[in-house]
């Protein structure tokens, strides 16, 4: 208490600033150091008092305003801060939708300022006008139009808090350059609660109870972990719990990595293209314990068919989620953290030693039908794609940040990297935006400096964000891109293949040299195609100081199994 | 099974928010029958009415969408058995068809609508009640000659007695846990 009150103190000295010079104080006293932005007419105000403090704020210009959202969302995810991007009126706030939605649906922390035609301007059709706070109603947590400058610090202080307090995501603040001109007694206050919003509700110590029980008794515990436990910082909270009670533990896309992929419990990935033994056993299970996850129907297949048989414990931070798509027959709606903490309190020492067996006969049977073939391919096939991630999973013994885009590879990339590092993973899960990636490990690199971080792209996404490489030469930034080329889009073909007759609609890519591309961004790279030249090429790719694009040619028909078909069963999984 | 429900959502005065409430029915493919907004019984605060027909599981999801909205207090969903609610109609006639004959007027007693204002050219009647009885009115006043109808929005209280002023002060405290 005392220290927040010298902290306002201090904070109340009385300023005159312009509004587009209080922005870039709010923001350092939020803390932020790192943005990500395009510049243009509407927001150049801000530009403009942002060269005053490019020591203390790194703003790293991408190619594109979407390049600046993903870059945002790499970092935000990798670091665990809000990621904050800038942009112009018009197309720059339209360019920003994308990564709004991705962040909105994969609970990413994230403030994008926007420029704003002058507010005599608004309604005109001005040039460069658009209503970016009516366009991205849908896809903020929370979004405002600010015309005076004297609203800028109350609205960037709740942004903030808006962004990264209860279930996390984007939010859009849309100035007006009248507004960044005009001058004001600038004044912040952090934003510590608002009066409608309870982000964090408290957990029912009742249910706890009641969920505690259901563990103890359960013969057939399975636990589902997604993105909420990185959220939540619950790592240990969740290590602990996992090890106390000895249930097999398994993951959404979003929470890969909350615990090391070779934990002796953590019996792999659920949904469509998830492990055989946790999709099959969810429908044989008594009791689902749901943590920080949302039953997507990427997970879940069809809901009728999912789980029934087992009582359902769901812990979560947002009640619009409990019930929304499985019914819980106990919820722990809460900070996951705090509930883990009150749980672990009530729940025996457990293990389940037959249980796992079961697992562990599944996982044999899908090891057989598709990770042998998929890891070490007969000598006559092309390269697949999972052995290029076993062998970057071997060089670097999974200590690594691995961002993916979208489709096939992201798959291979989710399931055959050994995840060592606590939030290792970026990836597009909610809204499968392919381009996400490239972007992405840029944010996620500056995020994490020290760290190894590759990104995993195919040959079509990686042609959608393409100009990011730009980003790459201009910031000197050592990102390693993989590229898993087969010259498709290879999920859907892989549909068309499965579903529609194998009529291949406009699937086939007729790509560029990606070498010659790199060249010209400065990227040293290489291309290999024979299996004889894979090693060594991962072994450079990584060894490299510096950016590095490897592309690598995989089999151009291969498919992505398991996979339970949309529509189907869990239990309808299908290993070929 | 769709039903006929009203929703009562508390909120905070702030351009937009209106928007950002009805696009979750719009996103869902609801439509909205009837609305209404105006200030509620806490000063600043104010109250939105809507009406939908439809199943009460999406209802239910509604309302917890509508409350995830940051400047949003609370929401409420009630059938119409668990809410006293009116609805006003306005009706202009030429005042000539009051003028010459007593029929309109005779309507107008028994449906006890009421004379608004009464100017050379044209009178405007009143009527409030529930949607069948505006428009009980609408179809006897149709052959004298409407000139103009329009009708409100619902607007509606619940039988529970639970005030929203103790909600609210649940909403506040919580917030700042």
């Amino acid at each position: 208490m005392e220290s927040t009150k010298a902290q306002q103190k201090k904070m109340t000295k009385k300023l005159t600033l312009t509004g587009a010079q209080a922005v870039v104080q709010c923001l350092l006293a939020e803390g932020v150091d790192t943005i990500f932005g395009y510049p243009g007419g509407a927001i150049m105000p801000v530009y403009d008092a942002l060269y005053d403090f490019q020591k203390e704020i790194k703003h790293i210009m991408t190619r594109h305003e979407q390049g600046a959202t993903h870059a945002a969302q790499g970092y935000a995810r990798i670091s665990g801060k809000v990621g904050v991007c800038l942009a112009t009126s018009g197309p720059g706030a339209t360019n920003l939708i994308t990564g709004m939605a991705d962040a909105q649906l994969d609970s990413t922390p994230m403030v994008c300022i926007t420029g704003q035609v002058a507010s005599q301007m608004i309604g005109t059709d001005a040039f460069q006008e658009t209503d970016v706070v009516g366009i991205s109603m849908p896809v903020t947590k929370w979004n405002i139009q600010i015309t005076k400058a004297e609203e800028i610090p109350a609205a960037l202080a709740k942004a903030f808090f808006v962004a990264k307090s209860g279930k996390p995501g984007p939010v859009l603040i849309d100035i007006t350059k009248d507004a960044q001109f005009q001058t004001f007694e600038y004044n912040y206050e952090p934003c510590v609660n608002v009066r409608s919003y309870v982000p964090h509700p408290k957990v029912n110590l009742e249910a706890v109870k009641e969920a505690a029980a259901l563990i103890n008794q359960a013969k057939k515990p399975l636990i589902l972990f997604g993105h909420g436990i990185l959220l939540a910082e619950a790592k240990e909270e969740f290590k602990a719990f996992v090890e106390k009670t000895g249930i097999p533990a398994a993951w959404t896309i979003m929470g890969l990595s909350a615990l090391a992929t070779d934990h002796p419990l953590n019996v792999g990935m659920l949904g469509m293209h998830g492990n055989y033994a946790p999709n099959l056993l969810t429908n044989e299970c008594d009791v689902l314990i749901a943590i920080g996850m949302r039953f997507d129907d990427r997970v879940t297949g069809d809901t009728r068919r999912y789980a029934r048989q087992a009582k359902v414990i769901h812990l979560e931070i947002d009640p619009a989620e409990v019930n929304k798509n499985i019914p819980a027959d106990v919820a722990l709606i809460g900070n996951c953290k705090h509930s883990l903490k009150l749980l672990l309190d009530e729940v025996k020492r457990n293990a389940h030693t037959s249980w796992l067996e079961e697992f562990q006969k599944l996982t044999k049977q899908e090891v057989d039908k598709v990770i042998k073939d998929e890891l070490s391919p007969a000598p006559d096939k092309q390269i697949s794609m999972g052995e290029v991630i076993k062998h970057i999973s071997e060089v670097t013994k999974g200590n690594a940040i691995i961002v993916t885009d979208v489709g096939q590879h992201q798959m291979v990339a989710q399931r055959y990297f050994n995840y060592q590092l606590w939030r290792s993973n970026v990836t597009s899960g909610g809204l499968g935006t392919m381009g996400f990636a490239l972007p992405a490990a840029i944010g996620a690199k500056f995020a994490a400096p020290d760290k190894t971080v590759i990104a995993v792209i195919g040959d079509g996404g990686f042609q959608m964000t393409i100009q990011e490489l730009g980003t790459i030469f201009q910031t000197k930034i050592d990102v390693k891109i993989l590229i898993l080329n087969n010259e498709y889009l290879g999920m859907v073909r892989q549909w068309q293949d499965m579903f529609f007759e194998k009529r291949y609609s406009s699937v086939d890519m007729i790509n560029p040299d990606f070498q010659t591309i790199a060249k010209g961004y400065g990227i040293s790279s290489m291309k290999v195609q024979k299996r004889d030249e894979l090693k060594n090429g991962i072994e450079e790719f990584l060894a490299h100081k510096g950016s590095f694009l490897l592309e690598v040619m995989v089999g151009k028909e291969n498919n992505i199994f398991p996979m339970i078909p949309t529509g189907a069963s869990v239990s309808e999984i299908r290993l070929a | 099974m769709k039903k006929q429900f009203t929703i009562s959502i508390y909120t905070e005065n702030l351009i937009g928010l209106l928007h950002r409430v009805t696009i979750i029915f719009t996103r869902r493919h609801i439509n909205i029958e009837s609305i209404t907004a105006s200030e509620s019984e806490v000063h600043g605060i104010h109250r939105y009415t809507i009406v939908v027909t439809e199943e009460e599981w999406q209802v239910k999801n509604v309302i917890k969408q509508i409350e995830k909205q940051i400047d949003v207090f609370k929401a409420f969903y009630h059938p119409n058995e668990n809410i006293v609610f009116q609805e006003m109609a306005l009706y202009k006639m030429p005042t000539t068809v009051l003028s010459e004959s007593k029929e309109v007027e005779k309507i107008v007693r028994q449906h006890h609508a009421r004379l608004l204002a009464v100017e050379p050219e044209f009178t405007i009647i009143e009527k409030t009640g529930f949607k069948e009885e505006t428009q009980a009115l609408f179809e006897e006043l149709k052959p004298h000659g409407i000139l103009e109808f329009v009708r409100s929005g619902r607007i509606s209280i619940s039988k529970p007695m639970k005030e929203f002023q103790e909600y609210f002060h649940e909403v506040e405290k919580a917030s700042k846990h």
